[in-house]
Parts: C-alpha cells; structure tokens; sequence
C-alpha cells in the first residue's frame, strides 16, 4: 500500500497485487515475538501485580505503621488484625513486606541502572579504542570478574558502614545503606555487561557504515552511542533484564546476613534476618518475604528469557 | 599446550595482585582494632599512639601493603612504640607464605585459623559438586530422552523455580519441612545446628546425619539450573549426524545413550563445573550461617564483621587464588578433552 512508503522520496505507488505490510521497528518485532511467550506475559503480569502491590499497598499502611513496634504483641501468627502475623518485636509483617518491597525492588531497579551505565561505559570504551585501553580495562575487569561476588559486597559494605548519613526523600527517611547497597551492587555486576558489550562492539565495528561514518567525520562518541550502541541493544537489554533478577537477589543476600540494609528500613533480606532462630515456632517470619522474593525473581527471569528469545538475532523473522 | 599454560600463568599472577591491592585498599575502614584494646574501658590516647607504632599501623598505606605482602624480617620495626624502629621485624610476608596473626584471636596465625575450619566446609562443597555433576547429568539426559513429556516438564518448571530461589529460602524451607514438620509428625526427622551432637560426640554418622540439609541446600540452585543446560546441549547432540549413524548401524540404545551421547554433551559441563566455585562459597557462606556449620564461610563472616583484617585478606587472598587456578584447570581440562580445540 502506497501510505506505508510515503517516507522515502522515490516512493512509486505500488500495484494491489503487491501488497507488503509495513516494516515492523524492532520494539514492534520484539513485542510480536514476545507475545507468543506465555510463561514471559505471566511473568510481567505478576511483576505488574507485585509492583502494584508494593508501590499501591503503601494507600492501605503508612510507613510510620510498617515501624511500629508492639512488644506485646510480638511473634503472633497471621490473624484478622495481621494477616500476614508480626515479627520479633510486634511490627506487623505485612505492612513491612509492603514497603520493603518497594525498597527491595527499588534498590534492584536503580543499581542494574547503575551496572548498566558503567558496563556500557567501559564496554565501549574497550571495545571500540581496543589497544592498550582495551588491554587495561579488561585486565580490570576480569579482576572484578574473578572475585566471587559476594565477597565484594560483604567487604564492601562494611567498609561503608556507617559512614553514609540517613536521607530523607520526600518525607521519608531512608537508611543511608540503601545508597550503599545500589552502589556497590551496581560496582559489581558490571564486568557480565562490560564483556558483552565489548563483544557486541567489536563486531558490530568492522561494518561499513561505521567506515562511512568516520569517513565523514562522525566524532567517535558520536558513533559509538548514535551508531553502534543503538545496533547492540539487544544482548544489553536482555543482560539488565536479568540483572535485575541478580540484583534483588544479591541485595536479600546481604541484607540476610545483616551487612545490608539496617533496620527500621525494611527490605525483603533483612525481615529474614535471624528468621532461622524461630524456624519451628514462627514460619510465617519467613514465609512471606521469601515467597514474595521467590515471585519477583522468578517472573523476572522469565520475562528475561522471553525477551531474550524474542531478540534473537539468529531468527529475524516473525 | 605448554605455552598457553604458561601465558595463562602469566596473565593470572597480575591479576592477583591486582585483586590483592583491591582489598587491601578495601580493608583499611574495617574497623578499628585499636578501639578494643584497652581492656574494660576506651583505650587511652597515649596508649592508642603507642599501639598504632607497635603495630605498624600508623606508617602509610603504601608501606602497609608491601610489609603485608613481603613481610618486615628486612626492616626495622617499633616494637616498643617509642617511635623509634629498632628491632627486626618477624613477619615474613605473604609471598613466603605468611599471613600474619589474627586480631581477634590474638596471635594465632591466619593460616591456622583458615586451616582449622577450611576442611569443614570442604565436607560441605566436595560431596555437593559430586552430588550436582551426577544428579544434573542424570536428570538432564532423562529429560532430553522424554522431550516433552510430563516428566520434562515438570523438571523444567521445578529447575526455573528453583533457579530463582535464594539459597536462604531453600534452606529455610528445606529445614522447615525435614527438620520441624517431621518431627511434629512423628518421623525420624534431620538435625539442622552444628556438625555434630556434642552429646554423642564427632562420629561420622553423626557428621553424615548433619550433612544432609546443607548438602541439599546448597546443591538445588545448581541442580536445578544445570540440568536444564544439560538437556539442552543432550538435545543439540541428539540431533547429529554420528547419532543418526549409530543407531543405522543397530547399536544397542543404551550404549548410543551412555557412551556417545552424553559424552559429548557433558563437555560443556566441565567448563561450568569449573567456573561455578564462586557461587559455591557463595551458597557455603549463607548455608553455614543458617545452619551453624562450622566452616570457612562462617568464619568469613564472624571476622569480617568484628573487623580482623588478616583474617578477612587471607580469605579472600585464598579464594581469589582458588577461582583463578580453578578457571586454568577448567580451560586445561576442556582443552584435553576435546581434540577439536587447538591452542596456540
């Protein structure tokens, strides 16, 4: 149908008999594809719903109730006025699970942000310059690579410990190690994408529209992020997908074992801290944030894997 | 061969001192040990100057680093505090194999407190590597045989889950259905603190008693997402040509199964095995958390978070040393192994 190539200035109208459908933009080749994941729909279908959940429940309970503790009424079981019971000093879980929740998910989306800026940052630097800069960044970067995650964080968030005041946004008051915790978990998941960007550039860099582009005297940083970078998107998005998934988890983690983030704030992780001592008299201390971070990284990694699916690029059509 | 091991060497004793320099730089806000060392009450002022130059940890971060690393047996050190260095020093550095002392067991060697826990949760992370080659190969090969069915699906959807899980949350669970409801119920339920019963004492069915949650713990995450790989790669290999030509020439199925088949499919695994040592002292030191296990992963945390540098670097020096010389052995098995790989 003529409409559709009224963008090109030799556009001929075309006869009836050739009837084409529009070239499709990779978000909308992606989405097609996307759709045919049903595991990957219920999993942004449960993401929405937790996201709902966390960010909507905050209408039901202040945070002032998620804090308040009632020694009295501490380690009850889930009833009428505490659906989801209370913990070891008489705060009700359910309000808790609520604005941990939009802790936990907040640190998970702002530090794969984080992991996502210096990975690309330095994935192109090394991957585009190569050389000597090549050298060295990799060098650093298997460096990070080598060491078990885990032991950066621990080591690094007790370094920073109780060195970074309490924020307060918008009238809440965070704990200072919120900060802490996005940062170093974003300034350890970093060399996974770095590698992959560095991979998906130097490929993508023997092309010759990156030749005709510095032919006519496109500036490097022009190139990498207005030629390069939009051509890689895919494996990079896939990566912060699942990132996400890495990041929530590692943040339960630390905050399980109490280097994380510090009470009042509550997050996820650090409501099952010490649940263990009360395993057989209070499951519920567990039960439910756990579930819940069970929902959240599952779902997200299957829309990760429907995204990477979907992405492919070795099966371009629909 | 030789030449890419020796390069890979070479490329590995760099990286290490990167890694070292990294943490050493990282250790230096670990607490302060001066803090605690006056007994009953804050320590004094004058003693904490004092303290500071015996220890040598007024002297730059730089002079640090190179004594902790080559040990002070070459130089003069203050061993009085009066801020004038007159003795030698007894250190002899990492390089020689000295690790120093630890701060919060007051001189005993770092090497000895590693030692002490380090076969603890080697009883832990042997058998659960084993138990995850055998049981994912097993699980996989089943599951790319019967594609499709109830069964694969069902192992397909329990590996998601149980890929997505934290490692808390299994033992948690795990603990909560062996351990409590078993015993509510009546059946011989399983021990879930420490290594042994002090009552009856360190026997091997007690240490074997004690092994099983953990073990299981830590081996789910893994299981789970290796049999998935597992019947992937089984999948691909399934679908080959030699295959096609085995089972023409009327070789019996199993033997088309067990040897050439999953042969070839188990190779990919050699290189994950290898480079999967890092999330297992990852699941070692949360399971010996929530289990009282005593290892080196409790151990970990017990001294990173009462601020004992010596202990903590020695750790980490140690694991940081174990993943790269298991990355090499990985690469160095997976080349031997298949003749199709060349290496300049």
């Amino acid at each position: 149908m003529s409409q559709t190539l009224s963008l090109s200035p030799s556009a001929t109208p075309r006869p009836l008999d050739e009837l084409e459908a529009p070239p499709l933009s990779l978000g909308e080749l992606t989405w097609r594809r996307f759709r045919r994941h049903k595991l990957a729909l219920a999993g942004i279908l449960v993401l929405a719903l937790l996201f709902i959940y966390s960010f909507g429940g905050a209408f039901l309970y202040t945070e002032a109730y998620s804090n308040f503790t009632e020694t009295g009424l501490r380690l009850q079981a889930p009833s009428a006025a505490h659906p989801f019971g209370t913990d070891t000093i008489g705060r009700d879980i359910l309000a808790r699970t609520i604005y941990g929740g939009q802790i936990s998910l907040m640190i998970g989306l702002t530090a794969v942000v984080l992991e996502t800026i210096v990975g690309i940052l330095i994935g192109a630097a090394a991957g585009y310059y190569g050389g000597w800069l090549d050298s060295l960044l990799m060098r650093f970067t298997e460096a990070v690579f080598t060491i078990p995650q885990i032991f950066l964080l621990l080591v690094m968030a007790k370094f920073f410990s109780g060195r970074v005041p309490n924020i307060t946004l918008s009238g809440r008051t965070f704990s200072g190690s919120v900060v802490v915790i996005i940062v170093i978990i974003g300034l350890t998941s970093w060399p996974y994408l770095a590698r992959i960007v560095r991979a998906e550039f130097l490929s993508i860099k023997e092309n010759e529209f990156i030749l005709a582009a510095r032919a006519t005297g496109t500036g490097s940083w022009q190139i990498i992020f207005g030629h390069i970078l939009p051509n890689s998107v895919a494996p990079i998005v896939v990566t912060a997908t699942l990132g996400v998934a890495n990041a929530i988890l590692s943040e339960a983690y630390i905050s399980f074992l109490g280097l994380g983030v510090q009470p009042p704030t509550a997050t996820w992780g650090n409501m099952l801290e010490g649940a263990y001592n009360y395993i057989a008299t209070a499951p519920w201390l567990w039960v439910f944030p756990g579930t819940l971070i069970v929902l959240t990284v599952l779902s997200t990694n299957f829309v990760g894997d429907g995204l990477r699916d979907a992405l492919d690029p070795r099966s371009r059509t629909m | 061969m030789t030449r890419y091991i020796l390069r890979r060497i070479l490329q590995a004793i760099p990286l290490l001192f990167i890694i070292s320099v990294v943490f050493f730089v990282l250790m230096r806000n670990m607490g302060d040990p001066l803090a605690t060392m006056g007994g009953r009450s804050i320590t004094r002022a004058s003693d904490r100057e004092r303290l500071a130059r015996q220890l040598g940890l007024d002297k730059p971060v730089l002079l640090q680093y190179l004594y902790w690393l080559v040990g002070n047996d070459w130089a003069k050190v203050d061993l009085d505090g009066d801020g004038i260095a007159e003795s030698n020093g007894t250190r002899q550095g990492v390089l020689r194999g000295d690790f120093g002392t630890s701060l919060v067991n007051r001189g005993v060697p770092v090497v000895q407190v590693i030692w002490d826990r380090l076969p603890n949760t080697l009883i832990l992370m042997v058998p659960s590597e084993i138990l995850i080659i055998v049981l994912s190969l097993i699980v996989g090969m089943y599951s790319a045989l019967r594609q499709y069915s109830l069964m694969d699906h069902a192992v397909t959807t329990l590996s998601f889950v149980g890929y997505s899980m934290p490692i808390f949350f299994i033992a948690l669970l795990s603990m909560y259905i062996f351990a409590v409801n078993f015993k509510r119920w009546g059946l011989p339920y399983l021990p879930t603190v420490g290594m042994f019963d002090p009552q009856v004492g360190k026997t091997f069915g007690q240490v074997s008693l004690h092994m099983i949650l953990p073990i299981f713990s830590l081996s789910f995450i893994s299981l789970a997402s290796y049999s998935r790989y597992i019947r992937g790669t089984m999948l691909e290999v399934l679908s080959q040509d030699y295959i096609r030509t085995a089972r023409a020439k009327g070789l019996p199925r199993r033997e088309i199964i067990l040897v050439h088949a999953l042969k070839n499919a188990s190779l990919p695994i050699v290189t994950v095995v290898g480079l999967d040592l890092p999330t297992l002292l990852a699941g070692a030191i949360v399971t010996e958390r929530i289990f009282a296990w005593p290892g080196m992963g409790r151990l970990f945390l017990d001294h990173l978070s009462r601020g004992d540098a010596p202990v903590v670097m020695g750790i980490l020096m140690m694991v940081s040393f174990a993943v790269v010389a298991f990355q090499l052995i990985t690469d160095i098995t997976y080349a031997w192994l298949d003749p199709r790989i060349r290496f300049e």
